[in-house]
C-alpha cells in the first residue's frame, strides 16, 4: 500500500526533475453513440468535463455540473436506458453506485481503448475496474506564513500545536478567532470526526462486520480535540461549511485551518482577498492528534464511471472521451494547478503541496464500505450536541451508533 | 340532481383526486412497511492511486436474486415507524422507567430526533401561525386607510415577502443576522455584547427561524383580509359610528366578527404549512439547532445512501400530525356547515 503511495508521489517528482515528457495525446474524436457526464462542480471538474465534451463529432454530448450531484446521479443512472454515460464520483460516493447496480465494470473498455491509462489511475474492486481516477485529494493544514512569523512559533505538525499557536495568536491580539474548520453540522461536521477519529487509530466498524464501534476511548479523544478547536473558531462554526470557511479566511480573519487541497488554489490566488492574507497562504502538511502518528486527514480520488443501462455504442463513447479527458493531454497551463492529477505529465505546484505531503504521510484512504455513508449522515445528526455543551462525548458518541444502527437495519445490513 | 348527472360532474375531479392525491399516499404507506432486503456483502479486495485495501461490498448477483424474488424487498409492517429514527418506542420505554422524574424524561425524550423535531415544528406553528393571523390583519386594516392613489404600490410592496423565493428570502436574512451582517451587527450594539451570535445560539436561532416565518407568510393572511374587508358591509359601520363607536370598537365588534370565516381558512393553511416548516432550516443552516419532519425527509433522500422507507415512514408521520393539528378546525367548520334541526 506504502509503495503506491511512493509511486504517486515519485510520479510527481520524477515529473519536476523534467524526465517525463508531455504525451503526445492519443486521437479524441467520438462520432457514434453519446455523451451526458454528471459531476460536481469545482475548476477540475469542469476541466475535464469539457475536455470529453469537446471530443464529440455531430453525437449529443452534454453534461451537468452541480454541488447536487449525489442527490441526482442515482436516480439518473437507475433508468433503462440511464440518462448520464457516467458519473463523476469520488471515492466514498461510488458506494452509492455500486450498491445500487447502475456502474458498469470497465475491463473490456480498458482493453479496446484505455492501454494507455496507468494502474494507478484504476479502481479495481474484486478484480473489476469499476471505475478511473484522475486526481487525488485530501485535507491538509493551510496557515499564514506571517502570523506564525508574528507570534515567532513553527509551522505545527499536530493539534496539540495548533491549539498552542491559536492561544498565542488570541493572546497577543492578533486575530480573535484564528482557527478555521468546516464544521457545518452535516456532512461536513462528519467529515471532521472522521479525520480526527483515524487520527487517534480509532477504526469505525468491528473487523469484517456492519457493527458500529466508535464509542471508545479514541472517539472521546476525537470529540474533546474538536471542542477544543472550537474554542478558537467563529461562534458560528457549526454553520460554515468549506465555501463560508474560505470567505473567512480570505476576510483574513483565520491563520490555521483544515482545508481541502482542491479548494486551497482559491485561496492562494489574488482574486478575493487582501495581498497581505493571499500572498501569505501556505499549504501545510496533515495535522496529527495525540500520539498514534497517524495522519488526521483521509485520502480522496476522483474518478469517472460508465452507466450500466446504456447501449454498448453509447458506453464507448464515453469511455473514450472521458479516457482522452484524463490522459496526459490535460494537461497544460491553465489546468495543472486545478488538483493533484494522477495522469503522466502532472508537475506538482505550490498549492498541491499539502495534498502530497498527506499522501506522504501515510493517511487512510476514506473508507469505501458499503454502509459508511449510513455512520456519516448518523455522525452529521448527532455530534454538534456535543460541541454546543448539551451532552457528553459519550452519550454523543451512543445517539450515533444508535442512530447508524436504525439506519442500517432498515438497509438490511445488520439484523 | 339526477344521479347520473352528479356522477359524471364529479367524475374529473374523484379521478383526478384518486390519481394524484390516494396513490401516492398509498404508494408512500406501502413503502414505509417495506426495508431493503438483507444485504448479501462479501470482502473483496479494493485497489486505486493510494494502495490496495481488504474491503467489503454488496454481491450484486445475490442481490438480484433476492429483488427479483421480492421485488417490492422486506416486509417490516411498523418496524420502520418504531425504530429509533422515526417513533422510538423502546427508547421512550426505557427512558419513562429509568426516569429520575419529569424533567430528566423530558431530556431523554429530546434526545431523540422525532421527538426533538416535533418539539420544534410544534413551537414553530403554534407562535408563528397566529403572529401571522394577527400581523396580517393589522397589515390589511393600514392598507385599507391609505388614499387610493398609494394603495397600489403599497399592495405591491406588502406582498414582496411572499414573491421573494423562500429559500432566498431565507439566505438573505441568513447573511443579514451574520456577526457582521447589519441586523447581527445591530443586535450587538443594542445588546452591548460583541461576542453575541444569533446564529450559535440555539433560543435565537429558534426566534429568528420564527420572525422569518411571520414575514415569510404575513401577505398571505393580508391578501385574503383584505379581500374581506372590501366586503364589510357599509352601513352596519355607518350605524356603529352614529352610536359613537370608536375606530377600535368599529373592528372589535363589526370588522372581526365578519372576518370570523376567513381567519378558519388563513389558520387551516397556515397549521399545514407551518408543520411543514423546511426552507428556512436549509438556508439558514440551522441543522444543529433546530430540526422537523420535512427537514428528517430531505436528509434521508440526500444523503450518499438513500433511505427511503425511512423517509416515507416520517412522510406519513408527516400527514397524522397534519391530520391531528386540523381536527380541531374541520370540525368547528363541520359543525357550522351542518344544518341544525
Amino acid at each position: 500500500m506504502n509503495m503506491m503511495k511512493t509511486a504517486l508521489l515519485g510520479t510527481a517528482m520524477a515529473v519536476l526533475s523534467g524526465t517525463s515528457a508531455l504525451a503526445a495525446g492519443h486521437g479524441c474524436d467520438v462520432t457514434d453513440g453519446r455523451i451526458n457526464i454528471i459531476g460536481n462542480e469545482f475548476p477540475a471538474i469542469q476541466s475535464v468535463a469539457a475536455a470529453a465534451l469537446a471530443c464529440a463529432n455531430g453525437i449529443e454530448a452534454e453534461s451537468n455540473l452541480t454541488a447536487d450531484h449525489q442527490t441526482l446521479n442515482v436516480a439518473g443512472m437507475t433508468g433503462n436506458p440511464a440518462e448520464y454515460t457516467s458519473a463523476i464520483i469520488a471515492n466514498s460516493s461510488i458506494v452509492a453506485l455500486i450498491n445500487e447496480d447502475v456502474i458498469r465494470p470497465l475491463d473490456d473498455l480498458v482493453a479496446a481503448y484505455g492501454q494507455d491509462i496507468p494502474a494507478r489511475q484504476l479502481i479495481t474492486i474484486d478484480g473489476q475496474v469499476m471505475a478511473v481516477a484522475f486526481m487525488a485529494n485530501a485535507q491538509h493544514l493551510v496557515y499564514r506564513k506571517d502570523v506564525l512569523e508574528q507570534i515567532g512559533m513553527d509551522v505545527p505538525t499536530s493539534y496539540e500545536e495548533v491549539l498552542a499557536a491559536a492561544e498565542k495568536i488570541r493572546a497577543e491580539g492578533i486575530m480573535e478567532n484564528p482557527v478555521g474548520g468546516a464544521y457545518a453540522a452535516g456532512w461536513n461536521l462528519a467529515e471532521e470526526f472522521v479525520n480526527m477519529y483515524l487520527g487517534t487509530g480509532g477504526a469505525f466498524f468491528e473487523p469484517g462486520t456492519a457493527n458500529v464501534s466508535i464509542n471508545n476511548a479514541q472517539g472521546v479523544e476525537a470529540l474533546e480535540m474538536m471542542k477544543a478547536l472550537t474554542a478558537y473558531m467563529n461562534p458560528d462554526y457549526l454553520t460554515h461549511d468549506s465555501n463560508a470557511t474560505s470567505a473567512e479566511w480570505e476576510a483574513g480573519n483565520v491563520a490555521l485551518m483544515n482545508m481541502w487541497g482542491s479548494r486551497t488554489g482559491v485561496l492562494m490566488d489574488e482574486e478575493g482577498a487582501a495581498m497581505e492574507v493571499y500572498s501569505n497562504t501556505v499549504a501545510g502538511g496533515p495535522l496529527t492528534v495525540g500520539d498514534s502518528g497517524v495522519a488526521a486527514s483521509t485520502l480522496w480520488w476522483d474518478g469517472w464511471t460508465v452507466a450500466k443501462n446504456i447501449s454498448d455504442a453509447e458506453a464507448e463513447a464515453t469511455f473514450q472521451a472521458l479516457a482522452h479527458a484524463t490522459s496526459p493531454a490535460l494537461l497544460n497551463d491553465e489546468t495543472m494547478s486545478q488538483a493533484v492529477w494522477l495522469m503522466d505529465g502532472f508537475q506538482a505546484q505550490p498549492v498541491n503541496e499539502g495534498v502530497l505531503a498527506t499522501v506522504a504521510a501515510g493517511a487512510n484512504p476514506y473508507p469505501m464500505l458499503p454502509f459508511m455513508g449510513l455512520l456519516h449522515s448518523a455522525l452529521g445528526d448527532n455530534l454538534a450536541d456535543y460541541l454546543q455543551g448539551n451532552e457528553s462525548a459519550e452519550q454523543a458518541l451512543a445517539d450515533v451508533e444508535a442512530a447508524y444502527t436504525a439506519a442500517a437495519k432498515e438497509q438490511g445490513y445488520l439484523q | 340532481m339526477k344521479h347520473s348527472t352528479f356522477f359524471w360532474f364529479v367524475l374529473p375531479s374523484a379521478v383526478l383526486m384518486l390519481l394524484f392525491i390516494a396513490l401516492p399516499i398509498v404508494s408512500v404507506v406501502t413503502q414505509s412497511m417495506y426495508a431493503a432486503h438483507e444485504q448479501v456483502v462479501v470482502t473483496v479486495e479494493n485497489c486505486g492511486p493510494f494502495g490496495c485495501t481488504e474491503t467489503t461490498a454488496v454481491d450484486q448477483e445475490a442481490t438480484q436474486a433476492l429483488k427479483e424474488a421480492e421485488p417490492l424487498g422486506r416486509y417490516v409492517g411498523t418496524g420502520i415507524y418504531t425504530d429509533r429514527n422515526h417513533l422510538a418506542l423502546n427508547e421512550v420505554t426505557a427512558a419513562w422507567f429509568n426516569a429520575d422524574g419529569l424533567p430528566d424524561f423530558g431530556s431523554s425524550l429530546m434526545n431523540l430526533p422525532f421527538y426533538r423535531a416535533l418539539a420544534f415544528t410544534l413551537t414553530y406553528t403554534f407562535i408563528v401561525t397566529p403572529l401571522t393571523i394577527i400581523v396580517g390583519f393589522f397589515i390589511a386594516l393600514a392598507v385599507n386607510t391609505v388614499a387610493g392613489w398609494l394603495k397600489g404600490p403599497t399592495i405591491f410592496l406588502s406582498l414582496l415577502p411572499m414573491v421573494v423565493t423562500p429559500i432566498v428570502g431565507g439566505l438573505i436574512l441568513f447573511w443579514m443576522v451574520d456577526a457582521r451582517g447589519v441586523l447581527g451587527g445591530a443586535l450587538q450594539w443594542l445588546a452591548n455584547d460583541p461576542t453575541l451570535s444569533v446564529k450559535a445560539s440555539t433560543g435565537l436561532t429558534w426566534i429568528m427561524l420564527m420572525i422569518y416565518g411571520v414575514w415569510h407568510s404575513a401577505p398571505f393572511a393580508f391578501v385574503v383580509y383584505y379581500a374581506g374587508l372590501q366586503t364589510v358591509n357599509q352601513d352596519t359601520i355607518e350605524a356603529a359610528l352614529i352610536d359613537g363607536a370608536s375606530r377600535w370598537e368599529r373592528i372589535r365588534y363589526v370588522v372581526i366578527p365578519h372576518l370570523f370565516p376567513l381567519t378558519t381558512f388563513v389558520a387551516l393553511i397556515q397549521l399545514m404549512d407551518n408543520f411543514r416548516v423546511f426552507e428556512p432550516l436549509v438556508s439558514f443552516q440551522a441543522q444543529a439547532h433546530a430540526q422537523s419532519l420535512s427537514y428528517f425527509i430531505f436528509n434521508d433522500l440526500g444523503g450518499e445512501t438513500r433511505l427511503l422507507s425511512s423517509a416515507a415512514a416520517t412522510s406519513v408521520l408527516t400527514i397524522i400530525g397534519v391530520a391531528i393539528l386540523l381536527s380541531p378546525v374541520l370540525i368547528r367548520t363541520y359543525r357550522d356547515f351542518t344544518p341544525r334541526t
